[in-house]
Parts: C-alpha cells; sequence; structure tokens
C-alpha cells in the first residue's frame, strides 16, 4: 500500500500529511464533543473510553498473539476490586488505578503460565475455569466484594470549570488515548511483531529467536494489565462494585468487541468498544435483542468480514485512494 | 460423619453427576466431530426445555413433549451446522473463529428464549417428583434423582454403545479419527458430522429436562450446568466419550461430598478449580489422550 523507505518510517503511527489531518481533525471533534452534545452523549462517549483500553489488551491477546481467553471478567473483577479496596484505604486514586492494573497483570501471569503448555480450546476451557472461579470466589466472599450492599467507592469531584460528567469524560479520554498509544507501539516494536510471529507459528517463531515463554506470557500480563485499568476505571465512573457485574456475560462483550471491531486491528478495539457499548443503548427497549444482535453480528463479521470494521474501513480508504484504479 | 451421611451424599452426587455426564458427553461429542467447543449447547438445552415447557403447557403428554423437545434441540443443531459452520469451513475460518461462531449462535438463541420465554423462574412439570422419596437400607432416595441416575446412565450407555457397536457409530469414529481418509473411503462424512451435533444437542436437552425439574426454568438455568459440563468433559479427557461419564460421575460426586463436608460456598466454586488443576497436571484428562504439545 505505501512505499516505506526506512525503518524511523516504518515506525511513525501517521505517515501522509492527509492523514494527520484528519486524525487530528478527528480528535478535536472528540475533544469538543461535550460542546455540542448533551449530557447523557457525554457519559455513553465515557464509557466507550473505559471499554476501549480492556479491547485493546483482549485484541493484544487474542487477535495479535493469538492466544484465546474466555477469562476476562475475572482480570475485570479483580482491578476493579483491588482499586475499590485501595481507594477505601485511603490511597489517591491515580496510584490505586496503577495498582488495579498491575495487580490484575500479575494474575494474568499466573494465568499465562497453563498457556505455555495448552493451546487451542484447551486454554480456552482454562482461562474460562479461572474467570468464572473468580467470580464465584468474589460472590462468596463479603470480606473481598463488601458484602451484601457492595463496595462504595468515592467518585471524583468535579474539576476547575468542568462538570463531574465533563471531567470524567476528558479523563477517560485522556487515559484511553494514552493507552491507544501505546498500543500502536507495542504493536509495532519488536514485542509487537513477537506476538505476530508466536501467532502465526509459534515454532517457526521460536527457532527464529522469539522466546515463546516470555512472550506468551508477557502479552497475558499487558492484556490483563489494560482490562484490570478498565476495572479500576469501571469502579471510579460507577461509585459501587458487586460481584454480579462480573459474571462470563461480561467476557462475552469483550470477545464481541474484540471480532466485531477488527482482529489484530488496534483502531478495531475502539470501534469494537463503541459497538458494544452502543448497541445495548439504542436498544434499551428491547434487552432481549442485545444478544441476538451480538450474535448475529459475530457470525456476520467472522463469515463475511474477518476483518470486522476496522477491516472494512481499511478497505474503503484503500478504494478511495486507489481511485478510479482498483 | 457417619457412613450412611456419606454415602447419602455420593447418591445425591452420582445422581446430579449423571445429568453432567450428559452434557459432557455432548460437548465431548461435537469436539471429536469438528474439534470446536461448542458453547451454544447449554443455550440450546434452554431452547429446548423451554419447548417442553410450552407444549406441556399446550396439553400434551410429558412424553411427546420431551420427544419433541429433544428432536427441536437435534434440528437447530444440525441447521447451525449446515448453516454456518460448513460455509464457515468452506472460507477457512481458524479455530478461534470456529469457537466463536457458536458462541454467536448461543447467543442468539439466548435472545430467542429471553424474548419468548417467561421471564419469571417456572417450576417446570414433571413426571417425577422429589417429594416421594424411598428407603433403601437406611439411604433416602427421592424418585426424581433416582429417576434422574437411571436415565442419565442408562442415556449414557446407550449412546457409547451406540458410537462403538453400530455401522454409524463406525462412521463417527472414523470421520472424527481422519476425515480426508473417511471421505476416500466414501463415508458421507458432512452428514456424519451433523448427526454428530444433532445428537449431542439431543443428549443436551435429555440432560437440561432433568435439569429443569431439579431448578427452577428461567432463560438462564443451563449456564452453571453447562460450564460443570465442561469441567467434566476436561477431567475426563476432552476428546473420550467414556471420559465424559466418568468425569461426570466424579464431579457429581466431588461436588456433593464438598457441599457436604467442607462448605455449601465451596461447592460451586470446586468445578473451576478441578478445570484448572487438571489442566495444570494432565491436560488429556483421565481418559483422554489426546496429544498436547509442550513447549
Amino acid at each position: 500500500m505505501d512505499l516505506i523507505q526506512s525503518y524511523a518510517e516504518e515506525l511513525k503511527l501517521i505517515r501522509k500529511p492527509f492523514t494527520k489531518v484528519w486524525v487530528w481533525g478527528l480528535v478535536l471533534a472528540v475533544f469538543l464533543l461535550p460542546l455540542y452534545t448533551d449530557q447523557s452523549l457525554v457519559y455513553i462517549a465515557t464509557l466507550v473510553f473505559m471499554f476501549t483500553i480492556g479491547t485493546m489488551g483482549q485484541n493484544l491477546l487474542i487477535g495479535f498473539t493469538g492466544q484465546i481467553s474466555f477469562g476476562q471478567a475475572g482480570f475485570l473483577a479483580i482491578g476493579a476490586f483491588t482499586f475499590g479496596h485501595l481507594v477505601r484505604m485511603g490511597v489517591p486514586w491515580p496510584l490505586a488505578l496503577v495498582c488495579a492494573g498491575l495487580v490484575a497483570g500479575v494474575f494474568g501471569l499466573l494465568v499465562g503460565f497453563p498457556s505455555l503448555r495448552l493451546k487451542g480450546p484447551y486454554l480456552a476451557i482454562a482461562t474460562l475455569g479461572f474467570g468464572v472461579a473468580v467470580y464465584q470466589i468474589f460472590a462468596n466472599s463479603p470480606l473481598l466484594s463488601g458484602g451484601r450492599m457492595g463496595l462504595t467507592i468515592e467518585k471524583l469531584e468535579p474539576f476547575w470549570i468542568l462538570s463531574a460528567e465533563q471531567t470524567y469524560f476528558y479523563l477517560y479520554f485522556l487515559i484511553a488515548g494514552l493507552f491507544t498509544l501505546l498500543a500502536y507501539n507495542i504493536v509495532s516494536s519488536y514485542m509487537g511483531r513477537a506476538f505476530i510471529a508466536v501467532r502465526d507459528n509459534d515454532i517457526a517463531a521460536e527457532v527464529l529467536g522469539v522466546s515463546l515463554t516470555r512472550y506468551k506470557l508477557l502479552s497475558f500480563a499487558i492484556s490483563s494489565f489494560y482490562v484490570g485499568v478498565q476495572g479500576g476505571l469501571l469502579a471510579l465512573v460507577l461509585g459501587y462494585l458487586e460481584p454480579n457485574m462480573f459474571t462470563f456475560l461480561v467476557t462475552i462483550d469483550f470477545l464481541v468487541a474484540v471480532i466485531v471491531g477488527g482482529l489484530a486491528l488496534v483502531e478495531g478495539s475502539i470501534l469494537g468498544a463503541a459497538f458494544v457499548v452502543l448497541a445495548p443503548q439504542v436498544l434499551a427497549e428491547y434487552r432481549a435483542l442485545v444478544p441476538m444482535i451480538y450474535g448475529l453480528a459475530i457470525i456476520l463479521v467472522l463469515i463475511f468480514e474477518p476483518l470486522g470494521l476496522a477491516g472494512r474501513w481499511l478497505k474503503m480508504r484503500l478504494y478511495f485512494r486507489n481511485w478510479p484504479f482498483r | 460423619m457417619d457412613f450412611t451421611e456419606i454415602m447419602q451424599y455420593v447418591i445425591s452426587g452420582l445422581s446430579q453427576g449423571s445429568l453432567y455426564a450428559l452434557v459432557a458427553l455432548g460437548i465431548v461429542l461435537v469436539y471429536r466431530a469438528n474439534r470446536v467447543l461448542n458453547f451454544a449447547h447449554g443455550d440450546v438445552t434452554t431452547a429446548g426445555a423451554f419447548v417442553a415447557f410450552y407444549l406441556m403447557g399446550a396439553g400434551m403428554s410429558w412424553w411427546l413433549a420431551f420427544l419433541l423437545a429433544i428432536a427441536f434441540g437435534a434440528v437447530i443443531a444440525m441447521l447451525f451446522y449446515f448453516g454456518v459452520l460448513v460455509p464457515a469451513q468452506r472460507r477457512e475460518a481458524s479455530h478461534l473463529g470456529m469457537v466463536i461462531l457458536t458462541l454467536g449462535f448461543g447467543l442468539v438463541i439466548q435472545s430467542l428464549v429471553l424474548e419468548f420465554g417467561t421471564l419469571e423462574p417456572q417450576t417446570f412439570p414433571f413426571p417425577l417428583s422429589d417429594q416421594k422419596t424411598f428407603d433403601v437400607g437406611g439411604l433416602i432416595i427421592n424418585q426424581l434423582s433416582l429417576g434422574t441416575l437411571v436415565f442419565g446412565i442408562a442415556g449414557s450407555v446407550l449412546f457409547y454403545l451406540l458410537v462403538q457397536k453400530t455401522p454409524i457409530g463406525l462412521a463417527m469414529r472414523a470421520t472424527s479419527e481422519n476425515l480426508p481418509a473417511a471421505q476416500t473411503l466414501g463415508i458421507p462424512t458432512r452428514r456424519v458430522l451433523a448427526l454428530s451435533w444433532g445428537m449431542a444437542a439431543g443428549l443436551g436437552v435429555l440432560a437440561g429436562l432433568f435439569l429443569a425439574a431439579v431448578v427452577f426454568l428461567d432463560p438462564n438455568f443451563m449456564l452453571e450446568p453447562f460450564l460443570k459440563g465442561f469441567a467434566a468433559a476436561i477431567l475426563g479427557g476432552l476428546n473420550s466419550l467414556p471420559g465424559a461419564i466418568v468425569g461426570g460421575l466424579i464431579l457429581g460426586v466431588a461436588e456433593a461430598l464438598a457441599g457436604g463436608l467442607i462448605s455449601v460456598a465451596f461447592k460451586n466454586t470446586l468445578a473451576f478449580l478441578i478445570i484448572i488443576f487438571v489442566l495444570l497436571l494432565k491436560p488429556e484428562g483421565l481418559l483422554g489422550t489426546e496429544f498436547v504439545e509442550r513447549v
């Protein structure tokens, strides 16, 4: 598609001046969103930013490294409750957020160990077992989950001239932006290429000097770090936690977001997160239809457009760039 | 803790375990057929139980309603195989892709159940009751769990004989062993695989009917037993049919004992701890033989 002449150019995220214009235009449009929309839309956008982070982590694991994981709900729960307990102990929230990510990352490392021996369906079930076991442990332990009333967490104070919703909006926009940049950089670095090599052919990767142990574990750890941070942000925006927020259905949400958005495409995670957050909002009056939309979306995407929404987007760009040739 | 009490737990565990075995058999059957984990298994089962519920509500006799529900489950599973999985395989869907397709199918069915089913938990009318009890040498067994045990074990054994001793079973085993070779020998592999999907769903619905009688019928009642069926299948070995039966029974007994002797809260977590430990220590399961790559 592009002619790349040097390694530095390959590492650049934006290669063409025109791309720079519309990317910054888009960022600006999102930045000014609170000026021209109402509160509820700002809140939904905040949720999209939050969900983008976890979806990106899941995408690094499933899309780039090719390791199936059905345990995302467990990491989300671990991140959220770590954050909740730390904040209640008086730890400032930015530090608690980092800790939430780190603790989830450590658990990701632990769950990653079976991935060294297990493949495909076995890994899927091992991670599924982990996710459900974490939910059961939280549900059965009042000490961890805060008992029947759940865990309440102090919400953020409105900052400067912003309202509470706007504070959350800009904060989450910033954090999601940082994590997106991080994801792009991981993907274009040695690490990201090692992930892709492990996915495409692990034996060949090992022969070429990619340490399977190291990169599979790293992928699990980074992915669960992302999901853990999302857990912390979830706790911060909702203000309370209970174990029922972390059932297997959450894992399905993540999977749907990754598949519909686009496997192994960072921008796909943003589109996928938007899909998963918006679909229940649009169908608020027809709750029963939400799983139907999710199910049909993943079936259609997998059969007709394996790269998802982001793949469609790339094809559109290519079409217009090459127009009138094809 | 005296012997009778422990035996009491073992009996109730066996009865519950025989249902897990039926669920696990369905999962193993599909796994052997396509190397796919069927995440729609629980949802198909739920749909079948609801079909039986409404047919009985419409005044149909229970045995006809049950047969129709089992047939319904089998038919939608086969439709999924022909309608979604075969086209996906033609487009060379990845392994992960096929697993996620079953998940999508499960979500669609779940949505239909939510739309047409009743949301409030319903008591499921069942010919056997758990109020009538028998006293066997000091052990108390209720009619329902006895029926469950008999049906679960009879179903598993009959199914096992079907796979091991009949020409259809031979074709199924050949197809799962080596697909191209089976095709070369003139086995209609696609129809055989569809049959595997259908039978798996039928077994699942059979288990679901009994489970609905034990718990209340609501759109999510199969999620837990379905996950435990997974655990049982892993415990016994994901590609071994006798393993599924043994795994189901062991899981049922272990759960009942853990619930009775340690704490009820531990009972539900046990299955998932078993999954993790089995996969860490002996990933091929008790009776499985599948080669697992070690890095």
